[in-house]
């Protein structure tokens, strides 16, 4: 789960993880709040969304009056900000991060993930700091310093040291900087963290060590140990039948195509959606409706597929092992006597008690087309599109 | 003639007396799986059909010379049930259970180090030794025994559609087995090929991956080094959109890395069979197997 930039830095400074002054607002008012009582000039306002890239796509400016503040969070609040990890229709813009502005004398760039081939967690930093780092991984990996640490042993002052030396850093902030790197150790740790990255890190004038950005992502299969995080959960960031899924656990993500697809099992859900794609048309979604679904749950899948207006036909494919072929079909019919299903629907279905599951879709009365196997179905796929 | 369990395996099952550990334990023992004992702390002395069951692994060890655990355990207290069948010596560990944190698994995984146990999974549908044991939750009746072609794969239900297209081909299996579909998993892509290629029995290997992560690349290079046995591979994922998850905690293309098209292009440089279209799976094999 990701978070804001405001919501990870009031993590950071519960951490003791220095920040720059500052304050979220939702309206150019609270803005200029914000800006008077920081009492200083310039100072930034960041638009708040959850992807990168928000400094080129016109998203973070200075201000040097309260007037400017003003006119600033005016003109971010509420527009649709387009950057290279938002894709093309962008997205909309609900409040900013008024900041004070430091005098910056070095930018550094550092993160935190867990290493999935050597089960560590890896501490990556860089003196190319502020830039695209998959751009200095890409062209020049020897610029980024990595250290590996075993949970075991814990993060101790010798890794401290190899990262610091290894981003060449003046004695006076050497000190500063292993206090930061130690607490943000911390950090990952107890919340269960996926991504901690501080892009820029910055070294002012003053020789203090603050982190001018935050960018943090939560192991999902964790949330139940951080109830505090799930409260920073926005779903004004995520697509609204993204959010209607979720509440009925189903794992469904939306894509721009207009063949739905509901598979079960998240390996099989992909090769589906290849095979559409094979037949010459796009997956609209990704949806699993995972291993235990429920005919309710199939119903709640199928009615979430045709909120998506892209949707021209649908195609589903069930290879039954613990999801019973007789309960998926009972679900189906369930959702095509609710809703109403007014595009074509391909099934496939395999495996367990499929003789149940094929007599209860025949005996319903529905316009169901079915296939008998993975090459038929995309054959029907295929003639569906074809039109 | 198989990788990892057969006739010799005893299987105790980590929370045996919950619903799903139940009725997966039921089915294990009804394909023919020699099921010994149960854990479940606070009803050891309990019997579930005719299976006793202990409050602790390393006293069901000592009881009944289990040498195989399946997890049923919730994500919450898996990987504690992991760490416990490890701490017991038990040789084959496979965690069926799906949504264990990552930091969990990242302890478990350093844990083991230098331990004896193999870890299968977590997030897996388990192993099957086609007609003698089946130790997890995949259908058996899809299955064919007697070989000649072992079956690895990082996902469920997309096992079952290869398997399933390789049985309708007359082809039989000697070993299926899903290693995970989670970022940090116990036995990888490498044992098993490397396990399949000292097997006699097995012929021939299927590999199934999907994005995210190096595994394919790393095992492809394992091939090309390794295995003179023939191999024909699939990868799910060629529309997934970079930066989401699909589904599986591991199913993520970050950045540049993870991507299907970059599996694809280390596995045919390494002379893999790929297989473009699943729909042609079963034809594919019998062209490369028999």
């Amino acid at each position: 789960m990701k978070i804001h930039e405001y919501q990870a830095k009031e993590l950071f400074k519960k951490y003791n993880i220095p920040i720059p002054d500052g304050g979220v607002a939702f309206n150019p008012d609270e803005a200029k709040k914000v800006a008077e009582n920081l009492g200083q000039f310039p100072v930034v306002v960041k638009a708040q969304i959850h992807a990168g890239g928000r400094g080129k796509g016109g998203g973070v400016k200075l201000a040097g009056s309260i007037d400017e503040v003003s006119g600033i969070a005016e003109e971010i609040i509420g527009m649709n900000l387009i950057t290279h990890q938002t894709g093309p229709q962008g997205k909309r813009v609900n409040k900013v991060l008024v900041e004070q502005g430091l005098n910056i004398s070095t930018e550094l760039y550092l993160s935190m993930i867990p290493d999935r081939a050597t089960a560590k967690i890896v501490i990556m930093a860089s003196q190319a700091g502020g830039m695209d780092i998959e751009e200095v991984a890409a062209s020049t990996p020897e610029k980024i310093i990595k250290v590996f640490i075993d949970p075991l042993i814990g993060i101790q002052p010798f890794h401290c040291r190899q990262v610091a030396f290894g981003l060449n850093l003046s004695s006076s902030v050497m000190r500063p900087f292993v206090s930061m790197l130690a607490s943000l150790y911390r950090l990952f740790i107890d919340y269960d963290c996926s991504l901690v990255e501080i892009n820029p890190l910055v070294i002012t004038a003053e020789d203090a060590v603050i982190a001018l950005d935050a960018k943090m992502d939560f192991d999902d299969n964790a949330l139940y140990r951080h109830k505090d995080i799930i409260e920073y959960r926005d779903t004004d960031e995520e697509d609204p039948l993204e959010v209607e899924a979720s509440k009925f656990h189903l794992n469904y993500i939306k894509l721009d195509g207009n063949i739905g697809n509901m598979v079960n099992g998240a390996g099989l859900a992909m090769a589906t959606m290849d095979i559409i794609k094979l037949a010459g048309a796009e997956p609209a979604n990704f949806l699993d409706v995972g291993g235990g679904a429920s005919a309710e749950m199939v119903e709640n899948g199928f009615r979430i597929m045709l909120g998506d207006r892209n949707v021209k036909g649908i195609l589903i494919n069930i290879f039954g092992g613990i999801l019973r072929c007789d309960v998926l079909a009972e679900g189906v019919v369930h959702a095509a006597e609710k809703t109403g299903i007014n595009v074509p629907v391909v099934i496939r279905m395999e495996g367990t008690n499929v003789e149940q599951g094929r007599k209860i879709l025949a005996e319903s009365g529905l316009s169901l087309i079915t296939a008998s196997d993975m090459k038929d179905a995309a054959h029907k796929v295929a003639q569906l599109v074809a039109g | 003639m198989s990788i990892f369990v057969d006739n010799n395996t005893r299987l105790l099952v980590q929370g045996i007396t919950g619903k799903e550990g139940q009725f997966h334990t039921q089915q294990c023992a009804a394909y023919g799986t020699n099921v010994v004992a149960g854990v479940t702390p606070g009803k050891g002395g309990q019997k579930m059909d005719d299976i006793p069951v202990f409050n602790t692994v390393l006293e069901a060890v000592a009881q009944t010379g289990a040498n195989c655990s399946m997890i049923f355990v919730p994500p919450a207290f898996a990987a504690d049930a992991i760490m416990e069948a490890a701490d017991a010596g038990v040789d084959i560990i496979v965690a069926i259970t799906e949504g264990i944190p990552v930091m969990d698994m990242i302890k478990v995984k350093n844990t083991m180090t230098g331990k004896t146990s193999r870890l299968i999974g977590p997030n897996c549908p388990g192993i099957i030794t086609p007609g003698r044991c089946k130790i997890g939750i995949m259908p058996g009746p899809i299955h064919k025994p007697g070989g000649p072609v072992g079956v690895v794969s990082r996902s469920g239900t997309l096992t079952y559609e290869v398997v399933h297209q390789l049985t309708l081909q007359g082809i039989g299996q000697t070993t299926c087995l899903g290693i995970g579909g989670d970022p940090v998993n116990g036995t990888n892509f490498i044992d098993c090929l490397d396990a399949f290629e000292k097997d006699p029995e097995t012929t021939g290997i299927v590999m199934v991956g999907e994005i995210g992560g190096t595994a394919e690349e790393e095992a492809s290079e394992f091939i090309k080094q390794q295995v003179t046995k023939p191999v024909v591979g699939f990868i799910a994922g060629l529309t997934a959109p970079p930066g989401r998850r699909m589904g599986h905690a591991g199913a993520i293309i970050s950045g540049s890395s993870g991507t299907a098209q970059a599996k694809i292009e280390a596995m045919k440089a390494s002379g893999i069979h790929i297989c473009e279209n699943l729909g042609m799976f079963g034809e594919l094999c019998s062209e490369v197997f028999l």
